[in-house]
């Protein structure tokens, strides 16, 4: 090789980056092709305790998981029975969310294993008993976008992340559905997991399902992922998604999401080229129905739908009434199918969708979100997190970000669920502040935030009978009665942060007594 | 003019947040015997702590000649039903027996005769054929409805999706309705997801002229009142009408014409109804605001 003296360079002192001469005999390369690298040479690791062990997990470090397979998931369970057993202790636990399936970790907690966790929610057993003061440390919960933020600035640092896949070659590109072939296993969008993988020291992939290299499209990229462990079963699929979530034929579901379509058809906003998200609750999902039918009236189209997807997205958009689909996540089959067929059904990750850290949110360019509510209080603050009881059972997901994010952001609820108050003098969990939240739509009125005077004119000027938040609470409690106070004591059990990682609610341990 | 089954308390508790006109409570067939009292005494808690607002109450009870619709008939006069619904009405008599006895405990209760007013439903061929006598037997009655279901069983044959085998009973209790100056409602449609067969019907019954529709669903509120709503040029037409019969009074002229047209009483009659259902729609004189 040609024989350079670095130092002779002009000015060489100010490019210091410049140090080396290139050396024949330290570059290597071999000759093996794509077939015999993806036989040889490839990241599949034989055992998950070998790509454990290979990830340099220690104790006191931070996994972490995605939650797309919901309630059919299989891999966190498997991973920390191993982990258990292997004998690791004191780890973090940051899942992107936690469900009824996930019950086991109650064991892993007692045993030392798992000492904190974060997530964006809970349910069945294992919210039960942090409620009532299983962990030492208290769970932080954050939203979509508070998680992904944290991950990016270092606040949450992933150590090793396990990631269950649908599809996954031989060098890591990894999907939630397959263009190969069909195992019966499909998720859909992989958004959670792949900020997780973008970020995390370690990624480990599990999945039933290797498929030939390269898995186009993928979800996770090979460049993020450094283990494949092929396991028999990675979830159920009847856990992980149903066929098509249907409308709901609840006559007061309809009721509200008829009020919410024609909310946001009176808001000023709703234009041609409009933006929407819809929550995942009976009333907002069917709010899509009745939109359909003001927008081909109106004959306008939306430019984008985004968030968690259903198949009744999917319809509008193949009918050509929703131009785009952002997915962060797909709730259903259908929404699953779109993805892996239609052109312009784009995968987003979880920074993307909703992190207020990053260069450009697509949280931020909505229009309109429909969201649902456990509670909502005459300040209009929202609680998706407990229950009348205290409780944990439910998950903060996108809402702060989306209701931060849309130009209207729209609350639909019953009133009173059987003999539970919706609309509250103060909810048990501030979870969505009320300042981003614009209108409350129930079956017994629609609420505007006095902050939004400007839509209050709107809806009133088109016929929108509206009332103020405090005659529908005054309503709910002459229909339900007032509810004693839950018996909290004061042990701090629960962390709820806003999206941008600040405080802003604590949940406190319930007793058994008069719950 | 919903159903609303009178033993269970969920549908009973928030009944008055649909866009109905009228909720009717039933204690008869929608409640089995063993519940008869439970269910009674439900629907009476509910009408005198529920606040339903401008609905007009309704309650149908169970035959008044047996204690169990009497026992009905006293509860719920007392709980200050509107309208109490007469069921399987075939002659006359059924309804001034009833009349009778809201009669006597009206006075019981210190309130005025007459206060409570009634529906009688007809859901027989003798009932059909006794129509006319039915609509005409009490000052009480404010309409007659048919129940297609008892009726078609007694015609011994079933329901069809045209209803031909309704029209005789349909037109008999509109013309009956008609002579003695009350209202007709159509019986209701069970198959609650098919909603273009809804539709159908409730255009023909709209076309036929009753006043309205019984529903078991509250989604079948929408398309009564789609259906039963005037069109914008319906609306356009009616007031034109009522604009050109101003103008005429104003200046004295006796003879009223529309575009050439002459206008006479049924053409008055008919925009001041297509006026009223459209203010009854709120698609006229649009109210607004908290």
């Amino acid at each position: 090789m040609k024989d350079i003296d670095i130092t002779a360079i002009p000015h060489i002192a100010e490019l210091e980056h410049i140090t080396k001469v290139f050396d024949n005999t330290s570059t290597h390369k071999d000759y093996l092709t794509c077939r015999e690298r993806e036989e040889s040479e490839n990241k599949i690791v034989p055992t998950l305790e070998e790509a454990i062990r290979r990830s340099g997990l220690k104790d006191g470090m931070t996994i972490s998981f995605h939650h797309h397979f919901r309630n059919g998931d299989f891999v966190l369970n498997m991973v920390m029975d191993t982990i258990e057993r292997m004998g690791f202790r004191d780890l973090t636990l940051a899942a992107s969310s936690l469900t009824t399936i996930h019950e086991p970790l109650i064991e892993h907690i007692r045993h030392g294993v798992v000492r904190r966790i974060e997530t964006s929610g809970m349910r069945g057993g294992l919210a039960e008993q942090v409620s009532r003061g299983l962990m030492d440390i208290p769970v932080v919960f954050r939203s979509h976008g508070g998680r992904a933020a944290a991950i990016e600035t270092g606040l949450l640092k992933i150590d090793v992340a396990f990631l269950g896949a649908p599809s996954c070659d031989a060098f890591g590109n990894a999907n939630g559905y397959s263009r190969d072939n069909d195992t019966g296993v499909i998720c859909g969008s992989m958004g959670y997991a792949k900020t997780d993988a973008q970020y995390a020291d370690n990624v480990i992939i599990l999945t039933d399902n290797i498929v030939p290299y390269p898995n186009v499209p993928f979800g996770i990229p090979e460049s993020d992922v450094d283990y494949i462990v092929k396991v028999d079963r990675i979830g159920d699929p009847e856990g992980i998604m149903s066929g098509a979530t249907r409308f709901t034929k609840d006559p007061k579901e309809l009721m509200i999401a008829e009020t919410a379509a024609e909310v946001i058809g009176a808001s000023g906003c709703f234009n041609d080229g409009f933006s929407i998200q819809m929550g995942t609750g009976g009333a907002s999902l069917a709010t899509v129905r009745f939109l359909r039918e003001k927008m081909l009236r109106k004959n306008i189209r939306a430019r984008f739908a985004l968030g968690g997807i259903t198949g009744q997205i999917v319809k509008l958009h193949e009918e050509g009434l929703i131009k785009k689909i952002l997915d962060v996540q797909s709730f259903d089959l259908d929404a699953a199918i779109s993805l892996k067929n239609n052109r312009f059904h784009q995968q987003i990750s979880a920074s993307y969708y909703a992190s207020p850290n990053n260069k450009g949110t697509a949280a931020n360019q909505l229009d309109f979100v429909v969201l649902s509510a456990l509670e909502v209080d005459t300040d209009f603050n929202v609680n998706v997190l407990t229950g009348s009881d205290g409780v944990i059972r439910g998950a903060i997901g996108g809402h702060q970000d989306t209701a931060a994010g849309a130009a209207v952001t729209i609350i639909t609820c019953p009133l009173t669920r059987g003999r539970i108050a919706t609309v509250v003098d103060h909810v048990n969990t501030v979870v969505t502040p009320g300042c981003t939240v614009d209108v409350v739509v129930t079956d017994q009125g629609v609420a505007v935030n006095p902050l939004r005077n400007d839509l209050k004119e709107r809806l009133a000027q088109a016929g929108i009978r509206l009332v103020p938040i405090g005659q529908l609470r005054d309503r709910a409690a002459r229909i339900v009665g007032e509810p004693s106070p839950i018996d909290y004591t004061d042990r701090v059990v629960g962390i709820v942060t806003y999206r941008d990682n600040s405080v802003i609610d604590l949940i406190y341990q319930v007793t058994d007594r008069g719950n | 003019m919903m159903f609303v089954p009178g033993n269970n308390p969920g549908m009973i508790k928030d009944a008055y947040i649909y866009n109905c006109d009228s909720l009717m409570f039933d204690l008869e067939d929608s409640v089995s015997v063993t519940e008869k009292d439970a269910a009674r005494s439900l629907v009476f808690h509910a009408l005198t702590t529920i606040d339903y607002g401008e609905k007009e109450i309704v309650v149908r009870v169970n035959d008044p000649r047996t204690p169990v619709g009497q026992a009905d008939l006293e509860a719920m006069v007392r709980a200050h039903a509107q309208v109490i619904r007469l069921p399987k009405t075939e002659t006359a008599e059924d309804v001034t027996y009833c009349a009778d006895l809201l009669g006597r405990i009206e006075q019981a209760a210190g309130m005025a005769e007459g206060t409570v007013h009634m529906m009688a439903a007809i859901e027989s061929a003798r009932g059909v054929l006794n129509a006319r006598q039915i609509a005409e037997a009490s000052s009480r009655l404010i309409g007659i409805a048919l129940g297609a279901e008892d009726y078609v069983t007694d015609l011994k044959t079933n329901r069809s999706a045209d209803g031909i085998e309704l029209l005789f009973a349909r037109c008999m209790i509109l013309q009956a309705a008609r002579a003695a100056g009350i209202a007709a409602l159509d019986t209701v449609y069970s198959d609650v997801n098919n909603e273009d067969g809804f539709r159908a019907e409730v255009t023909l019954i709209r076309q036929l002229g009753f006043d309205g529709k019984s529903i078991i669903n509250p989604r079948q509120i929408k398309p009564v009142i789609d259906i039963y709503t005037p069109t914008q040029k319906e609306i356009d037409k009616a007031l034109a009408v009522t604009a050109a019969i101003e103008e005429a009074h104003r200046k004295g002229s006796g003879v009223i014409s529309l575009n050439g047209k002459m206008i006479d009483k049924p053409v008055v009659t008919r925009a001041e109804r297509v006026l009223a259902l459209a203010r009854a729609a709120r698609v006229l004189d649009r109210e607004g605001g908290e």
